[in-house]
């Protein structure tokens, strides 16, 4: 009976809802399959792109000087980790994030809490801060160097401004958005405003502020690199502007590809610390 | 005991939730506040718990008036409202705070095992079902052992099966600490399984239209003759709340004296 109707279906095309289903309806062994063919098809177009660019350069078709082909780029990136170079760049960059990260991000969670808890302090404090968000965080460039000198310190400050607006949004609006009920929860055993705030505040919006450290994270990556742009002497920045000035293309493609590992790794690295904080979460991503 | 006297709630936009209600509840009495939608039985309920203010009228507990959350009522919400990251016994545990662990434990442990639910003890709540999670709520709920407990239509979003089994669940952990129970619910038949007083409301503006006391013998059985008439009872009393306002005799007679006049 439904052999013959899914063969019926079958010859109309598919006329009827039932037969689709039945037709469109593979084992999960085969879709599992399906899915790590797609994975190889993501990597196919870079691939095929890196080894054509390589063959091209490799026959003479091109003389790849000022677009290096993937061997040279590995092996100034491999020539720059022997000497050691590229550690000293990587390590004052990622130690310029770090200080820059901890600053802004601690900076944005305190003014987030304070704008999101009280009302009061929202109206005070919140029209000053968007307004200052609305500066391109570039444009303080001039005034940190006349305030802070040329050296660290300006950078730091300006990567921490960079993370400080991503970290104190989030912060402020995963309090806002806190489910009012479960506040009522809370009201209901009178637990007192501090306890409030540690026992149900606090664990509610922790998924949100992990969100919001990870995109100020993200966004430090990037002021890094303005940062090490107004004159650095090391840093993966400095690597970029020196590759520039010196005419050597593959020194900079081996920084952006740092740089690509580096925020990758980072980010990582913040997900999986903070994993355990938010692991009750019933969402999809433990499954995928 | 429980009493409220003369209790009205205006909302800020006006509306008159509640009007002039006066009630009082005996001790382990469990009364069932029956009515349609919009009647003020959540309002109400709310207004108990401390979670809203009367604008008029007072609400007392063994002579202590009630205007905040106090520690001898417990509420259970419509919904589980579980502490996500919580897991089962914690979110039970919840209230306990003030305890030492022992206590804690015991009392926890205790509860779980009268809901069934002991050996999830450990589990998340978004690992439980929505039967399941109202029981983790009621047992939120009876572990501080109130004096009052407040149920907030707790089991309209659930299916007659597990709502037969949770009434069970219900009135095995009354059983323990016997507190008065104020049970919102638009199910008769519910009502009728659970209290000793249904209180029937009447909406625009909300307020009380009748009483009808439900003397039946526990544990009651749902097909009995008894059973059958008292809910055929309080269906009547719901029907006669919800018919619309006849003119009173006052008006009919006035319309007549001004038909004359003229």
């Amino acid at each position: 009976m439904t052999g013959q109707g899914t063969l019926q279906s079958t010859r109309q095309g598919w006329s009827s809802p039932q037969g689709a289903a039945a037709l469109a309806a593979p084992s999960p062994a085969g879709k599992r399959r399906a899915f790590d063919g797609r994975v190889l098809l993501g990597i196919f177009l870079p691939l095929a792109i890196a080894l054509l660019w390589e063959a091209a350069v490799h026959f003479g078709f091109a003389q790849g000087r000022l677009v290096p082909p993937p061997s040279r780029i590995l092996t100034t990136l491999w020539g720059l980790a022997k000497t050691g170079e590229l550690w000293t760049h990587a390590t004052a960059t990622l130690w310029r994030i770090l200080a820059g990260f901890a600053i802004g991000a601690i900076a944005g969670i305190v003014f987030g809490a304070l704008s999101g808890s009280s009302d009061a302090l929202r109206r005070l404090l919140d029209p000053t801060l968007q307004a200052l968000r609305a500066i391109p965080s570039i444009a303080w460039v001039p005034l940190f160097i006349l305030w802070l000198g040329i050296f660290e310190a300006s950078k730091v400050a300006l990567i921490a401004v960079g993370v400080f607006f991503p970290v104190y949004l989030g912060i402020a609006g995963a309090i806002l958005s806190v489910d009012r009920k479960l506040v009522e929860v809370g009201r209901v055993f009178r637990l007192s405003r501090i306890a409030l705030a540690r026992r149900i505040l606090l664990p509610a919006v922790l998924p949100e502020a992990v969100i919001a450290l990870r995109s100020g994270l993200g966004l430090g990556f990037m002021f890094v690199v303005a940062a090490e742009f107004m004159g650095a002497s090391e840093g993966l920045g400095y690597l970029l502007v020196d590759g520039q000035q010196m005419g050597k293309p593959d020194q900079i493609l081996a920084a952006i590809i740092a740089f690509a590992l580096l925020g990758k790794a980072a980010d990582s690295l913040l997900v999986l610390a903070t994993r355990p904080l938010v692991r009750w979460q019933d969402t999809v991503r433990e499954r995928l | 005991m429980l009493n409220l006297d003369h209790l009205s709630k205006i909302y800020a936009d006006g509306t008159r939730a509640l009007a002039d209600i006066n009630l009082s509840v005996r001790e382990s009495e469990i009364i069932a506040l029956i009515g349609g939608s919009g009647c003020g039985k959540t309002t109400l309920l709310r207004l108990i718990a401390g979670l809203d203010r009367a604008s008029a009228g007072s609400i007392r507990l063994d002579g202590e008036p009630i205007h905040e959350p106090h520690p001898a009522v417990g509420i259970v919400f419509q919904e589980p409202r579980l502490l996500p990251w919580l897991t089962v016994s914690d979110n039970v545990a919840f209230g306990l705070a003030h305890l030492d662990r022992s206590e804690r434990k015991a009392r926890v442990s205790h509860a779980l095992e009268k809901i069934g639910l002991a050996e999830h003890a450990e589990r998340w709540p978004r690992d439980l079902s929505g039967g399941q999670q109202q029981r983790v709520a009621i047992a939120r709920a009876f572990v501080t052992y109130p004096k009052v407990l407040l149920l907030d239509e707790p089991f309209s979003a659930l299916d007659a099966f597990t709502r037969a089994s949770l009434h069970e669940h219900l009135l095995g952990l009354w059983e323990e600490t016997r507190p008065t129970v104020v049970l919102v619910t638009h199910d008769v038949q519910e009502a009728v399984t659970l209290a000793d007083r249904a209180v029937i409301m009447q909406p625009k503006p909300g307020r009380i239209f009748d009483e009808l006391p439900l003397t039946l013998a526990r544990p009651r059985d749902r097909a009995a003759l008894p059973f059958e008439s008292a809910v055929r009872r309080v269906l009547a009393a719901l029907d006669q709340s919800l018919k619309p306002v006849q003119p009173s005799p006052h008006r009919e007679r006035d319309r007549e004296a001004a038909a004359l006049w003229w």
